[in-house]
């Protein structure tokens, strides 16, 4: 069968189950239901305090086949997964499915356990570039990976269709009855949102931290009710890896060129006024739009509602100016971001749920007036690929794209047309990450390509002095310069399944056929 | 030119990046450095990569200038026999002289014919960098009906004279004037020195307005980002002279 | 053209390509490409293509030729491949 984007889907896809087609960006409001939740209650007088990740195993009854969750701000500083995975490998322990939210370089070990069979399942909403990408790409997994979005994934945890038997959350600061917040402590990563899902959902949750408190952990942004067990180790993470000294805006000067065509687009689109709310990456490309956003707001004199998502210093400086009124925090990028969370009240945290959830009374995206996003690769029916390199191996995954794109009233795709020899803009992505329904316009460097779906936004552009040209035209001028590529051989095995917002496949990615590239000629 | 050059964006000819992202920036001109900003081992590369480059990429939304080495040096001819094939819009002569211009210009004649193309059809672009061009700048720009427009060096000029360059510029103030002068009376275009701080748009901006006073049509640019407040600059000038003028006679 | 020595043109940096070229002992055109697995499985037939393409224009023979590639489009990979031969024969 095919999905509403034209991709072809088995009805049942072994290791995952029962495939439910993408039947489009909005087809899955309506009446939801929450799981229910198992817990041990406590009663007063126990501790909760443990001397060692081994004890809290032994005390959650972790055993063959369960789901254990890591949900993670520490990015490609987090030292969680490994500690932990490294004391049930030696205890045996194996068939799990591990449900993360970020897999990072420095969880290369995972691949080990891949290949024994410890960990033959695995989730997230972001894999970024290395060995675990490729592993799973060459199908090392037993099942196939579940790639959800940010929103997704705690719909998925809410909805009882990810039950998580044990929840280890990496606590940058904590106290021994189970409080924790993510302000203080050497591995201080500011708000802790992908996490409360599992806090609130997971039969078990194991707090580990490097920061013991006194009691209380004030501020507390994930509390004693939701915690069973609080262990110390040396070290959560390498604050190096976590945050950025500082994330600058790109000094490249075509980045520059496509923030600035951006930014007048959102212009002339008339989104720029007053109560106006603002997301954008933390790319330096993206981080350039709202430079020039910030200038476009300070000469109309415009203040904005909210600014949100993935915070930089940069955003914080925009509310600390009077640009915004406020922040909706869901992961802090840097240090200025964190401070600014910890001080400031109007710098608010949310939770996965809030920010992307479609199964909620309105996720926070639903507010959201302009949206910068990046693209692997787009093509002429606006689809994204944020998930597969144009080989087809994994480098990524929906993050927040798919939640923002839909909920916001303009999602902007900003990217170079050619990134090296690459087209990015093509007649068909490898993977679909974001349906282009929920996208609104593309801007490159050699021309801006409104979505036909915005025939408003054509005709309130039809006199702008912008390149607007049909993004078929965009195509052609990226097969121009490259050439038309090849299209890249896949056999039929399934090693990882997309699931849009709201738990529906709108793709998968199939293992490529190793074709080994050009062997020299002789 | 085709249309008023207000921007002329330089690129090092050796930078294939450089070289496919020149057009991005929408400058009017872009000037394809052959001379100072390739090393002497990379000559030779450097002008079959701009022959390959002229006849690849999309250029036809801009004037594509050749800046070749001099004349007097081993690379200059060389330089001209292999772009002026692929037909750039004009070519950019450092070191001109008024024997030079009329060197090119009869080359050039024979080079077109060659190729079919229309007599003339190649410009030329003396560039001011000296005491000796800039004291005889009104022969150079008359010495051949090519001469369409002439870029003031001051970077080699103060040079040249011992002088050491100043965001303000009073050191170059008589060049600019005579430049600008010379070729207004000869009713051709006259392109200013860049700005070389690249991260000082306010800067560049004062510049560009002193230019403008001073009488250039347009001016340098030595990275993508200059390009567009160039512009503005000469946009803003063009808009006023289309005010009517004051009823006051002197 | 005669090939006589090794020789190399392009650069390794970002959409360049750094071209070697070296006479061979057997006849023949000798390509060896090397770029990101990215590139050749979507791009390396026709960057191997253009190569030879070049190499025969100029009437080169019995020659190895090496290919760096940093994701250069056509028109550079045909000028490195024209500028490596003509300083290997000079």
């Amino acid at each position: 069968m095919k999905n509403a984007v034209g991709v072809e889907l088995p009805e049942f896809i072994e290791g995952y189950g029962v495939v439910k087609p993408f039947a489009g960006a909005f087809a899955g409001y309506g009446q939801v239901q929450k799981a229910a939740v198992r817990l041990e209650s406590v009663q007063p007088g126990k501790t909760k305090l443990l001397r060692s990740i081994d004890e809290a195993i032994e005390k959650v009854n972790l055993r063959d086949g369960m789901t254990i969750s890591f949900p993670s701000h520490l990015r490609n500083g987090d030292h969680v997964i490994n500690q932990v995975m490294a004391v049930i490998a030696a205890k045996g322990i194996k068939d799990l499915h591990i449900a993360a939210t970020h897999i990072f370089p420095i969880h290369e070990l995972l691949v080990d356990y891949i290949k024994r069979g410890i960990v033959t399942g695995l989730s997230a909403s972001y894999i970024s570039p290395g060995a675990v990408a490729k592993a799973i790409t060459k199908g090392y997994l037993k099942n196939p990976a579940v790639l959800r979005s940010h929103g997704g994934r705690p719909r998925a945890i809410e909805s009882g269709e990810l039950h998580i038997d044990v929840a280890f959350i990496g606590a940058p600061t904590a106290d021994a009855y189970g409080n924790i917040n993510g302000v203080q402590g050497k591995a201080a990563c500011g708000t802790l949102s992908y996490g409360i899902a599992d806090a609130q959902y997971a039969d078990k949750v194991v707090a580990i931290t490097d920061n013991l408190v006194p009691y209380p952990a004030c501020p507390i942004e994930i509390s004693q009710e939701y915690v069973d067990y609080v262990v110390t180790v040396d070290s959560i993470g390498d604050p190096h890896g976590i945050v950025s000294g500082t994330l600058s805006v790109t000094k490249d000067p075509v980045g520059l060129r496509i923030a600035s065509l951006a930014a007048q687009f959102i212009d002339e689109a008339g989104y720029i006024k007053d109560g106006m709310s603002f997301q954008s990456g933390a790319g330096g490309t993206s981080l350039a739009v709202t430079a020039e956003v910030r200038k476009r707001m300070k000469e109309k004199n415009v203040i904005g509602s909210f600014a949100a998502g993935g915070v930089t210093g940069f955003i914080v400086d925009m509310m600390n100016e009077g640009l915004f009124r406020s922040v909706f925090d869901v992961q802090c990028f840097d240090l200025k971001a964190i401070a600014s969370y910890r001080d400031n009240p109007r710098h608010q945290g949310m939770s996965g749920s809030l920010y992307g959830n479609p199964n909620t009374k309105g996720a926070l995206v639903n507010n959201l007036d302009i949206m910068i996003l990046g693209a692997t690769e787009i093509d002429t029916e606006f689809n994204v690929n944020v998930i597969t390199g144009s080989d087809g191996v994994i480098m990524g995954g929906s993050g927040g794209h798919n939640d923002t794109a839909a909920g916001s009233k303009l999602s902007v795709i900003v990217t170079n047309l050619i990134k090296g020899r690459l087209p990015i803009v093509k007649s068909k992505v490898t993977t679909v990450a974001t349906p282009g329904e929920t996208v609104d316009v593309l801007v490159t460097e050699h021309g801006i390509a409104i979505n036909p779906r915005r025939s408003d936004l054509i005709v309130k552009l039809k006199d702008s002095s912008l390149p607007l040209v049909p993004i078929e035209k965009l195509k052609e001028m990226a097969e121009r310069l490259t050439g038309i590529p090849e299209p890249i051989p896949f056999s039929d095995e399934i090693v990882a399944v997309v699931e849009y917002r709201d738990g529906s496949i709108i793709d998968v990615v199939k293992k490529p056929l190793d074709t080994g590239g050009c062997k020299p000629r002789n | 030119m085709e249309k008023n050059t207000r921007s002329m964006y330089f690129v090092p000819g050796n930078e294939p990046k450089m070289l496919q992202d020149a057009p991005v920036f929408d400058p009017d001109a872009i000037v394809i450095d052959l001379a100072r900003r390739v090393p002497a081992t990379e000559k030779d590369s450097a002008r079959i990569l701009v022959k390959e480059a002229l006849q690849f990429l999309d250029y036809s939304n801009v004037e594509v200038i050749v800046r070749i080495n001099p004349l007097s040096s081993e690379y200059g001819l060389k330089d001209v026999e292999t772009i002026a094939p692929v037909k750039p819009n004009a070519l950019m002569i450092p070191k001109a002289r008024v024997e030079d211009i009329q060197t090119l210009a009869n080359m050039l004649s024979g080079i077109e014919q060659a190729q079919g193309l229309e007599e003339g059809t190649i410009k030329l672009i003396p560039m001011i960098d000296s005491i000796l061009g800039l004291e005889s700048v009104h022969s150079i720009i008359n010495a051949s009906s090519r001469v369409t427009a002439a870029f003031l060096n001051a970077e080699d000029l103060a040079a040249d004279y011992g002088s050491k360059r100043t965001k303000e510029g009073d050191e170059i103030l008589y060049a600019r004037s005579k430049v600008s002068m010379a070729c207004r009376a000869a009713g051709i275009e006259v392109i200013d020195t860049p700005y070389m701080d690249i991260n000082d748009s306010e800067g560049l901006e004062m510049d560009t307005e002193k230019a403008n006073l001073l009488g250039f049509t347009g001016k340098a640019a030595i990275d993508g980002r200059q390009v567009e407040a160039i512009n503005i600059v000469f946009d803003a000038s063009l808009r006023q002279a289309a005010f009517p003028q004051a009823h006051t006679h002197i | 053209m005669l090939i006589t020595k090794t020789a190399q043109a392009g650069s390794t940096v970002k959409s360049d390509v750094l071209i070697t070229v070296s006479p061979s002992e057997t006849p023949g055109i000798h390509l060896e490409l090397k770029s990101k697995d990215v590139i050749l499985k979507q791009f390396g037939k026709q960057i191997e293509k253009v190569i030879m393409d070049k190499v025969k224009e100029l009437g080169a023979d019995n020659v190895n030729i090496r290919a760096e590639d940093k994701g250069a489009l056509d028109y550079t990979i045909r000028a490195r491949v024209q500028a490596a031969l003509e300083r290997a024969s000079n």
